[in-house]
């Protein structure tokens, strides 16, 4: 078995039978990460940049030990500096350090659209780590993973996705990734924080937290960026936190078999609160395991395919 | 030296010609119209343009020559090269140089500039000083030094309150305001929003700043009585507030670009940054209100916004790329391909939009087919199919969504003070 696509740029166009070989493989690999001994050959003498034009900690981490784990030779390129600066452009940048001759990038850029340009201008396999407000396939693939690890299945399930959904990248690749697998697939946010047109992408679009608690099998809770919502999009992170935060109450009020996803880094008493981030109905550090079982899994599937 | 354009078909809407007629010019004046003598046959060059359309020179009131300030993209030279070279006898370009149109030196360092060219070069004034929409900028110094309208272009005019002035002001002139719509608190996006922009998670730009900029400005120039132009207008709605403020008599006028007439925001799927200018393509429901306008006169000229920029600049990635596309090389052949040939307008209307309609707008002088007149004409072959071909273009920049796009259309001379373009050639007259 081998995946269609040649790169992973987002969940849009990749098929049913794609999104299960790579979580189907990835179960092979979170196996690995239990043993005393985490590493594996397989991508020996493979070499992997990992080029993140924005910030990112966990992301970054987790591909990189993922890159490890399956032995490959690893380089990190981090800027915060683009283009608009004057000094060397993104493409003689990525012109050089293909130069070097390398197999794979990773990119996280804050520009949509970077990882598609990438492949125009790279013979490397390219895998997008998060691209502007488009999307971040290996977010939802291991919110997929983690899902179907806990619930066993994904088809049928209602999935909310909370939070500022306008500004994004993993609401999207859930979105896509999700409804491929045959959930269903809905978001609950202030109309603020919706994207123009949602709708037509077959997504319900609650403004009740409760009731989405009611209605769904799964609240996938993005995090709020606090520079850029309170004020435009919000009142105020208070007012946000008591009609949309995800608390013990509104749990335990409305359904008390939901499941709790975050991407993280939680801000807690804003998206969720403590109690919540810590408590039984979440699945918050199982899902950073998981990242690294998908990330091997995504990278051996590429990286081994030519 | 004499020249005869011989069998070629007039078609001067604003004259009401329209006939196939031999054409005697002599040192760049019209000498004679029809009836020309065998005696001035053998004593001339004769150019056989049977079949080919004679039109008053074209003219393109919205294009950027980035002269001075950024000469590595396009200078008044190589800007009125690629005029010249996509039918355009003369143009129109904005002040958001470095340093802006916004006093007498830069105007006439421009004129100087654009001297002795076969295309005449007329600078749009800034309506505020640096364009930063504080206080106005020296209009009648502007005025003087042959300034034909005025624009913050890039911008809108800030403040209600200043474009209430520049309005008033320019009535002195019976000059145009010619004003980029968009909102200065809802600007800023990369492109359309809409279904696309949500799918391709670019920050977007809703038409409705346009659409509140047009309905401020008519407003405005309703209540003062002044001469407003829309510039590059491209959503429904804005069409739908100039054909409803033209109908109640406000002195408005609008102009739209060949890519809001030909593409939509369906484009941006490829991240090209080619595609990205602003205002950005719309949907199609857009552009068919656009064609709309056009052929009901709600919108009364084609402008390029022709935006060179250096490759550097516009490779960049989708977020960091400057706005704008190249447009004066492509502009006639996507004009005759999109609303001719698909019988959207008359080849009679788009000179009309293309030629007439501009230099009444800015208060010039329309070329006259007369004898004793100076000769400022574009020849166009209208059955003409051609490929776009970016590396042949005059321009200095190279950033054209339309590379290798058959057209249909094309001007293959021009004419105008004294000088000819033919085949890739000047020669003087």
């Amino acid at each position: 078995m081998s995946l269609a696509i040649n790169h992973l740029l987002g969940l849009q166009n990749v098929s049913k039978n794609d999104i299960q070989l790579i979580l189907d493989t990835a179960v092979t690999f979170r196996e690995v990460l239990d043993r005393p001994i985490k590493k594996v050959p397989t991508l020996k003498g493979t070499t992997v940049v990992n080029l993140f034009y924005e910030n990112s900690t966990r992301t970054r981490l987790s591909f990189e030990l993922a890159e490890k784990r399956l032995s490959a030779d690893t380089l990190n390129f981090s800027t915060s500096t683009s283009s608009t600066k004057k000094g060397e452009t993104f493409k003689d940048t990525v012109r050089n350090i293909e130069a070097m001759k390398i197999d794979m990038i990773i990119v996280r850029h804050k520009s949509a659209g970077v990882p598609l340009y990438l492949t125009k201008i790279s013979n490397a396999s390219i895998i997008n780590a998060g691209d502007g407000q488009h999307e971040h396939p290996t977010q939802a693939l291991l919110d997929m993973y983690s899902i179907r690890e806990k619930l066993g299945k994904l088809k049928g399930l209602k999935i909310c996705i909370v939070g500022d959904i306008r500004h994004s990248r993993v609401a999207l690749s859930n979105i896509y990734g999700l409804k491929t697998m045959g959930a269903e697939v809905s978001v609950c946010a202030p109309p603020t924080m919706i994207p123009k047109n949602l709708e037509t992408f077959g997504v319900k679009v609650y403004t009740d937290i409760h009731k989405a608690t009611r209605e769904n099998d799964v609240l996938n809770v993005l995090r709020i960026q606090l520079e850029r919502n309170a004020g435009s999009s919000i009142p105020s992170l208070r007012e946000y936190h008591n009609y949309f935060g995800i608390t013990s109450e509104v749990i335990e009020k409305n359904n008390k078999d939901i499941l709790i996803l975050h991407p993280g880094p939680i801000n807690r008493g804003v998206e969720m609160s403590s109690e919540v981030a810590d408590g039984p109905y979440q699945i918050i550090l199982d899902q950073v395991t998981n990242g690294v079982a998908i990330r091997m899994a995504v990278l051996y599937l590429l990286g081994t395919k030519n | 030296m004499k020249i005869i354009l011989k069998e070629i078909t007039l078609l001067h809407p604003g004259q009401k010609i329209n006939e196939q007629k031999d054409l005697l010019i002599e040192n760049g004046i019209i000498k004679k119209i029809g009836n020309i003598s065998q005696n001035d046959f053998s004593s001339s060059e004769v150019f056989d343009f049977s079949g080919k359309y004679c039109v008053p020179g074209l003219f393109d009131m919205h294009v950027h020559l980035r002269e001075p300030g950024r000469e590595d993209a396009e200078t008044v030279l190589t800007g009125s090269n690629a005029a010249a070279a996509g039918g355009f006898t003369a143009v129109a370009c904005m002040p958001n140089t470095n340093p802006a149109i916004d006093s007498a030196e830069v105007a006439n360092f421009i004129k100087h500039r654009a001297e002795k060219h076969l295309v005449d070069v007329y600078p749009i004034g800034a309506v505020s000083k640096e364009r930063k929409g504080e206080s106005l900028a020296p209009i009648a110094e502007l005025v003087d030094a042959g300034a034909v309208g005025f624009s913050d272009d890039g911008v809108a005019v800030k403040t209600s309150a200043l474009v209430r002035s520049a309005l008033e002001y320019l009535k002195m002139y019976n000059l145009p305001l010619m004003e980029h719509c968009e909102d200065e608190s809802l600007a800023g996006g990369a492109m359309n929003e809409g279904t696309i922009s949500t799918e391709l998670g670019l920050p977007a730009l809703a038409t409705v700043a346009e659409d509140l900029t047009v309905a401020r400005d008519i407003l405005i120039a309703e209540y003062v009585g002044g001469k407003i132009h829309i510039q590059h207008i491209s959503s429904k709605k804005s069409v739908e507030l100039v054909r409803e403020a033209k109908t109640r008599g406000v002195n408005i006028t609008a102009e739209v670009t060949p890519h809001h007439f030909t593409l939509t925001d369906e484009e941006l799927r490829t991240y090209d940054t080619n595609y990205k200018m602003n205002p950005p393509l719309r949907t199609q429901e857009d552009v068919d209100a656009i064609i709309e306008g056009l052929k009901d006169g709600t919108i009364d000229c084609i402008a390029s916004d022709h935006a060179p920029h250096a490759i550097e600049d516009k490779e960049a990635e989708f977020i960091d790329a400057p706005n704008g596309i190249l447009g004066l090389e492509t502009q006639l052949g996507l004009a005759i391909s999109e609303l001719v040939k698909k019988k959207h307008l008359t080849l009679e209307q788009l000179i009309e939009k293309l030629s007439i309609n501009p230099r009444k707008i800015l208060n010039l002088q329309v070329p006259l087919f007369k004898e004793g007149e100076k000769a400022n004409l574009t020849i166009i072959d209208t059955e003409l199919i051609w490929t776009v071909d970016k590396n042949k273009f005059k321009s200095k920049s190279r950033n054209t969504p339309f590379d290798k796009r058959l057209l249909t259309g094309k001007a293959v001379a021009v004419i105008n003070n004294g000088k000819m373009l033919i085949d890739d050639e000047y020669r003087n007259l």
